[in-house]
């Protein structure tokens, strides 16, 4: 397929020159870009990159120091995000901006409803159910308008930020990590409905950390490194290694995890679970075993119950059945508490709400958990707090201006590597990892997972949770397969591949 | 993505958070009306019944009012406050000879303003509407009681001499100056129509207009919007802070008439006692009802039916021979195990769903 570039349409979108600057820091330097209907394109850098800023200010919610935009040739400014709208430029955050408590019609309409009754301002439901049934229907989801929005998962509130964006005839589309948090299954339906859109002509910008779904949908390739232009591939040349490089701006060799199995025998194994049930758990429970210094991938669909046991495991949820031995000797978990005074440490799904303190300081976020031995007399250390915590700056290389900054100012791969440090400090036996590098840049995944491989061979047993194939294919010694809150099957590295996983995860063989 | 399994229409309708919210409060409603009339043959009584639905009328005019600022995820402690100092004021109106229906006007403007003061110092100041309003509530009645001490008589008589003290020595009372005028306020209050007294009216029609309202219009899903998720509101071009201004207003404008509600109640108020814990009633009730503290949930039939609680449990209390001093004791007691009976139930009705 050629691009739209090479057919000499004239460009959608303009922009050059733009800059824009955050206190003491550059964030974009005299960037460009051009936007041509009926194309997809990425644009990738890593988490610094200027990437989200560049976005924001398309679409209004920023607005740029220096630079022109231009529309269909003509200079525009983006003062608000209405703004943006207006001139059929939509985009969709990170974060979705959503109300849970309102029904899926409402949401699609929040702003512009359809009304009646003039000043009173009367919702005109019927009209607005049967709009929304039909934009539903675009993207594929098969809900009532009616439906409240909290009974969806991420991946269809997706979809539904999706549809309203089209409800407001957006020509350029702008999504930022639209796939970071779905499954497989859910980016695979989201990628079909990018397809769909550029055939009707819209143009869509994604920002992705999944180079493979980049490499599979995107026409056109946009790097940002330091907030600068990093170049540009077409069609033809977008393959991952010169993604990779373009992005770090050096060649990376992707490795292979080469598993050191430390089957000394005789040693118990590091955690033995047995028919481990909780309140929504079917079937016999979940039973598995990891030897110290092995990494488990847990693998399986959005919803398919991983969370929900590693929850169990970690005393979240109530047990409700089943047993948990750590290194041969059966234990009791009622809390969290009793989980991490035997070892155990979880890096939680959800960052942003389960792993950090966003309004506290890198600081106070690593000392947390660790306050047990960071006193003097039941009196804070905070000496020993303070020298904790720029260890772990250095150790994990976490970027920021210092250890008095707020977790929530730092990147995502930076805020996962001080929920890492946090639980590292402890030297945890058994390390619980519920989507480890969701919504990381390449380069910060790299170095967790060289973190990951530097602590099982020291012999830490760790259970991977994630949704993200590669990432389970390249480092799991093994891999466990849940599907609709069972265990469905446990694969040997020799089994492993894409296809044997997702047939499990998806229930073929059940 | 295919949607949840179709469940049975039975099981949805029950199983919605907020259809159960209701029931609940519907259930406790019936718990203490079966109660208070098989405890006393005294409150089978028309009579009963009657100063029942007018103080429901009442109080559930401040519920509705602080129900609206709750689903923006605000909250206001001044209305018991605004109900003394609208009293206050329409009083002292009146004694001086104001035409009833300017003294209306003028006191429900004057509520109006305090109103947009909160939505303004809560928008465009960021300040929390806790801290905003908690020093209202010492404001306005502060404000009620320096109005009491101005002898207006004496400071608009053309001959008063100079230097001649305009204020009391102490605080007092206000009433209605023994004026004749007022038989249409007092029939507000006191009044009825079809054997139900004007205030369960009154209450009827604003819960029905705020029905419309909330529940209806687009300005109703912005404010259930904005409550739950401010951003998501303004990303979507909707002018949030607008829409808790307004929320303000009609708490503090309600409050402003529920106030001349309490002067025509028992011809006078005291600057120091009127409206005393209203705040905290009106709360309760919407609370009861369903309205969630972290905003954007809530209806006004749970209002409704949240607001009848207090008043319930207040006839209970009288008629169960509890001495008056206990009241507050027995009210919070009572309500106390409510609420958790309701989270029980919640809990087996939920571990029901989730085993099924």
């Amino acid at each position: 397929m050629t691009s739209s570039k090479d057919q000499g349409k004239p460009p959608l979108l303009t922009v050059f020159g733009i800059s824009k600057q955050f206190g003491g820091a550059q964030a974009l330097h005299d960037v460009g870009l051009q936007l041509f209907p009926a194309e997809v394109v990425a644009l990738i850098g890593e988490n610094g990159a200027g990437k989200s800023t560049l976005m924001k200010i398309l679409g209004g919610i920023l607005n740029p120091d220096a630079g022109t935009i231009q529309m269909d040739g003509v200079p525009v400014r983006l003062q608000n995000p209405a703004q943006a709208m207006k001139l059929g430029i939509s985009l969709i955050h990170q974060e979705l901006n959503l109300a849970d408590n309102l029904s899926i019609e409402a949401n699609l309409f929040l702003g512009r409803e359809m009304t009646w009754g003039g000043p009173l301002g009367l919702a005109n439901r019927r009209a607005m159910e049967a709009r929304s049934a039909s934009l539903l229907d675009r993207v594929g989801l098969g809900f009532s308008p009616k439906e409240r929005l909290a009974n969806l998962t991420l991946g269809q509130k997706q979809l539904v930020e999706i549809a309203r964006s089209l409800s407001l005839d957006a020509r350029i589309l702008i999504m930022d990590e639209p796939t970071s948090s779905l499954a497989q299954r859910e980016s695979e339906r989201l990628l079909q409905v990018i397809r769909e859109l550029r055939q009707d002509g819209v143009c869509v910008v994604f920002i992705s950390h999944r180079l493979r779904e980049v490499e599979a949908i995107a026409d056109r390739v946009i790097g940002l490194r330091d907030g600068k232009n990093a170049g540009e591939l077409s069609r033809m040349e977008i393959n991952y290694p010169a993604m990779v490089k373009m992005m770090v701006g050096r060649d990376v060799k992707l490795k292979r995890h080469q598993p050191i199995l430390p089957k000394i025998p005789g040693l118990p194994p590091a955690l033995k679970v047995v028919k481990l049930r909780h309140a929504t758990s079917k079937g016999e429970g979940v039973s598995l075993e990891i030897q110290p210094g092995e990494l488990i991938g847990m693998a399986g669909l959005v919803g398919a119950g991983r969370t929900e046991f590693a929850e169990t495991l970690f005393g979240i949820r109530q047990r409700v059945s089943g047993e948990i031995h750590l290194t041969g000797k059966p234990i009791k978990i009622r809390r969290p508490a009793d989980a991490i005074a035997h070892g155990m440490a979880l890096v939680p799904e959800d960052r942003r709400h389960h792993g950090l303190i966003l309004a506290d300081t890198i600081r106070g976020n690593i000392a947390l958990p660790n306050l047990d031995t960071l006193h003097k007399g039941k009196i804070l250390n905070f000496k020993a707090i303070k020298s904790t915590a720029q260890k772990g700056v250095a150790a994990l290389r976490i970027r920021t201006t210092g250890i008095s900054k707020q977790a929530g100012q730092l990147s995502g791969g930076n805020q996962q590597k001080v929920v890492l440090y946090k639980w590292l400090f402890r030297k945890p036996a058994l390390l619980i990892l519920d989507e480890p590098t969701r919504g990381v840049d390449v380069g910060a995944k790299e170095e967790i997972y060289d973190l990951m491989r530097q602590l099982t061979d020291k012999g830490v047993a760790i259970l991977m949770i994630s949704s993200d194939l590669e990432e389970i294919l390249q480092l799991s010694d093994r891999v466990l397969v849940m599907h609709e809150n069972k265990m469905v099957g446990a694969l040997d590295r020799d089994q492993l591949s894409e296809e044997s996983i997702m047939r499990l995860a998806t229930g073929a063989n059940s | 993505m295919s949607p949840p399994e179709s469940k049975n229409m039975f099981t949805a309708f029950f199983s919605n958070p907020t259809v159960g919210r209701i029931l609940g409060v519907f259930l406790l409603v019936v718990v203490l009306y079966t109660l208070m009339i098989g405890i006393e043959e005294n409150a089978r009584t028309v009579e009963n019944h009657q100063n029942l639905a007018r103080r429901i009328g009442e109080w559930g005019i401040l519920t509705l009012g602080v129900g609206f600022v709750i689903i923006t995820g605000g909250i206001d402690l001044s209305i018991g406050s605004v109900v003394c100092l609208s009293a206050v004021s329409f009083g002292i109106l009146l004694e001086n000879g104001a035409n009833p229906y300017v003294a209306t006007l003028v006191v429900l403007t004057g509520a109006g303003l305090i109103g947009l003061f909160h939505g303004y110092l809560v928008t465009k100041l960021n300040l929390q509407p806790f801290v905003v309003t908690l020093c209202g509530l010492f404001i306005y009645r502060g404000m009620a009681q320096f109005l009491t001490l101005i002898d207006f008589k004496k400071w608009m008589d053309p001959n008063l001499a100079a230097g001649t003290r305009i204020l009391r020595d102490s605080s007092r009372d206000v009433g209605v100056g023994g004026r004749t005028d007022l038989t249409s306020f007092f029939w507000l209050q006191k009044g009825e129509w079809l054997g139900i007294p004007t205030p369960m009216w009154l209450f009827g029609i604003l819960a029905l207009l705020a029905a419309i309202f909330l529940h209806a219009s687009v300005y109703g899903r912005y404010l259930f919007a904005l409550g739950y998720n401010e951003q998501a509101a303004r990303y979507a071009g909707v002018n949030t802070n607008r829409f808790k201004v307004i929320a303000y207003f009609l708490c503090s404008l309600l409050a402003g008439f529920g106030g001349i509600l309490f002067l025509m109640k028992i011809n006078s108020a005291s600057p120091s006692n009127a409206g005393n814990w209203f705040e905290l009633y009106a709360i309760t009730g919407a609370v009861l009802g369903g309205t969630s503290l972290r905003g954007g949930e809530g209806t006004v039939i749970g209002i409704i039916l949240g607001a009848a609680i207090l008043p319930l449990l207040k006839t209970l209390v009288i008629f169960a021979g509890i001495p008056s001093d206990m009241e507050f004791s027995a009210i919070g007691l009572a309500l106390l195990l409510g609420t958790l009976a309701d989270e029980l139930l919640r809990r087996r009705s939920e571990a029901a769903r989730k085993g099924a």
